[in-house]
């Protein structure tokens, strides 16, 4: 890579294993800033993981991650996380602002309320996802599209500059997926930058501007057009004897 | 016996039961956090882990004294509590067989030091075993001082770390993204839990102390979906089996206060289960019985339609064994037939003709056009 290249997170030597079957192997990885990016993998390769470990969510066996040229814990405020929707119980008693609302508590700070600034900031982003209708709707009756849009709301008003996505795309309806791309997309036109877990190879193209291969192993990274390629996708979907790819 | 006199007259119930009360407020709103963690099991293993610390610190000091057995209950839980937290993060014991381990072990433990502790010659050990299912009317004003601190104590963090509680009760993941440590709030609210169990443990008991914490939570989620509200009702729902289970067990001889504290909360648990607008079974089964009839009369006004559809006429009428073949065989299914042709009637969508001669109105045909299950071959406007 030439020098001029900014990276806002560089991954180095990042292991992780969960008892002893190591699950991430010496990964080492550098985004630069302002693309949309695909982490691509078969299951079980280690997508998911390799992203909770970059957001310090889980302690790698070696290994770090700087954002910035920084540690996680200066530049948390400039990051942003939409967690797989799956992970958490929607059968929780809140509203659709609430949720979005927890977007803001990082800036909040410990023990202070929320303001009628962060309402307005939660509505916003609401509006955005075009869920403003449903500020006050509990949220176990949403549909799966528009909890991915709640999810993608809170993050947006946490206003990063470095977003992580899980599986955005995973069991979502066709609007929301193009109401969700489009929105990335917007993020890079703002000159965020996005990293986005993914499971849909056909889409790959369509959407992102940069991919990452992982199966345990990095097996390769950068623009789409150079490494997006059917020998890359052998290698990285080998132990599944599958190519996906349209 | 009128009990509101009962309480007027008799300061000691006067005592008991505004402890208790207090009790089943904070374990309310405390539990309801374990609830919707999932952490119910937690509560019960910390409670029943507590025995050995009371029997222990009864060996050591020789006496009774309630502030040292609430401190000797208190460090077997935090134990009890660590204990669980290393057996699931470095073996591969699973957190509810953890659990289910130390709270075994840990009250074997305890039961094995009661029945030492009853053979040695001190007259100072009896009544040691009303800790096992609770005993109100042994608490003194003392104790009711301790037991409205910590419950103060336990409202006013429950109110200073709201935001805290909620987020990593909801998405702990994100919590920890954001920088607010699920790690370090589960270990307030586990605090928390422990204490409310301690200040619970003479008059409820090791043994049913976890109901209280559980059930007031469970309840309460039935008639909301506001956390506050949640929170709230919980407290409530603490508080009213806390002073009726009380007053039920001291008007009554030899009735131990756990067993009846928990009779209580069982009794709204229940009625809530049941009875609650959104959530209740009772109401369910109704939703689903009124979703049924609604479909099963969409379906009669579709087979109205379609069979309009093969005349020139779509207001020509047909007889009620045309409509529905399978369902005129006589009988209840004719009965039902009739039943629902009958709704429809009322709705305006169709309109008997004659006896048993059936037609769909305008009316009825707007609304199947706007119906998901018409079949397009069957549409009228695209002739």
């Amino acid at each position: 890579m030439s020098k001029e290249v900014e990276f806002v997170v560089e991954v180095e030597d990042m292991t992780v294993a969960y008892h002893v079957k190591p699950v991430l192997w010496d990964v080492d990885l550098n985004v630069p800033k302002g693309v949309l990016m695909a982490i691509v993998g078969p299951n079980g390769a280690g997508k998911s993981t390799l992203l909770k470990a970059m957001l310090n969510l889980i302690k790698p066996i070696s290994g770090r991650v700087l954002f910035n040229g920084e540690s996680y814990e200066t530049q948390r405020k400039h990051i942003g996380y939409v967690p797989q929707r799956g992970s958490v119980d929607w059968d929780f008693p809140t509203t659709v602002l609430d949720v979005v609302l927890m977007g803001r508590y990082g800036h909040i700070g410990w023990i202070k309320r929320s303001s009628s600034k962060d309402k307005e900031l939660a509505m916003i982003a609401l509006k955005k996802v075009a869920m403003e209708d449903f500020s006050n709707r509990q949220i176990s009756q949403l549909s799966g599209g528009q909890q991915q849009r709640v999810f993608l709301a809170r993050a947006l008003v946490q206003d990063a500059d470095i977003y992580f996505m899980d599986e955005p795309f995973q069991g979502v309806d066709a609007k929301t997926e193009k109401a969700v791309i489009e929105i990335l997309k917007e993020l890079r036109k703002r000159g965020k930058t996005v990293v986005v877990v993914h499971h849909d190879l056909q889409t790959v193209k369509d959407y992102f501007d940069w991919v990452t291969l992982i199966n345990t192993q990095l097996i390769a990274s950068g623009p789409v057009e150079d490494v997006f390629t059917e020998d890359n996708l052998r290698k990285a979907y080998r132990s599944t004897g599958k190519i996906l790819k349209g | 016996m009128n009990i509101l006199e009962l309480l007027a007259n008799d300061y000691t119930l006067r005592v008991v039961a505004l402890g208790s009360a207090m009790l089943g407020f904070v374990s309310g709103i405390v539990g309801s956090f374990a609830v919707l963690n999932k952490q119910g099991l937690l509560g019960d293993a910390i409670s029943h882990a507590s025995l050995p610390g009371i029997a222990i610190m009864f060996l050591l000091i020789q006496t009774k004294s309630t502030e040292l057995f609430m401190l000797g209950a208190l460090i077997a839980g935090l134990t009890a509590t660590a204990l669980i937290n290393a057996i699931v993060k470095y073996s591969r014991i699973k957190v509810d067989s953890a659990m289910a381990l130390v709270l075994s072990v840990f009250f074997g433990f305890g039961l094995v030091l009661l029945t030492y502790i009853q053979k040695i010659p001190n007259a100072n050990q009896a009544g040691l075993e009303k800790f096992i299912f609770g005993q109100a009317s042994t608490l003194l004003r003392r104790d009711i001082y301790l037991i409205l601190i910590i419950g103060l104590i336990l409202m006013s963090l429950t109110i200073v770390f709201w935001k805290e509680f909620k987020i990593v009760t909801f998405d702990a993941d994100f919590a920890d993204s954001i920088g607010i440590s699920s790690k370090r709030i589960s270990y307030i609210l586990s605090s928390m839990i422990v204490l409310s169990i301690i200040i619970g443990l003479q008059s409820v008991g090791v043994i049913l102390m976890s109901a209280l914490l559980v059930a007031p939570g469970v309840a309460a989620r039935q008639w909301t979906n506001k956390l506050s509200v949640m929170i709230v009702l919980a407290g409530t729902f603490g508080t009213v089996s806390g002073l009726v289970g009380t007053i039920i067990s001291s008007s009554m001889q030899k009735m131990p206060t756990g067993p009846s504290i928990v009779l209580v909360i069982s009794f709204i648990v229940f009625v809530s289960m049941i009875l609650s607008p959104s959530r209740g079974i009772l109401w369910r089964y109704v939703r689903q019985i009124k979703h049924q009839s609604d479909i099963n009369e969409d379906q009669v006004l579709l087979n109205l339609y379609d069979l309009a559809m093969n005349h020139n006429n779509p207001h020509h009428s047909h007889n009620i064994a045309a409509i529905e073949p399978m369902n005129t065989q006589g009988g209840k299914k004719l009965k039902q037939l009739k039943y629902i042709l009958g709704n429809l009637q009322a709705k305006a969508l169709v309109k008997e003709e004659q006896l048993d001669g059936w037609s769909i109105t305008e009316e009825g045909l707007n609304y199947i056009m706007k119906h998901p299950m018409r079949k397009e071959e069957n549409d009228v406007t695209s002739n």
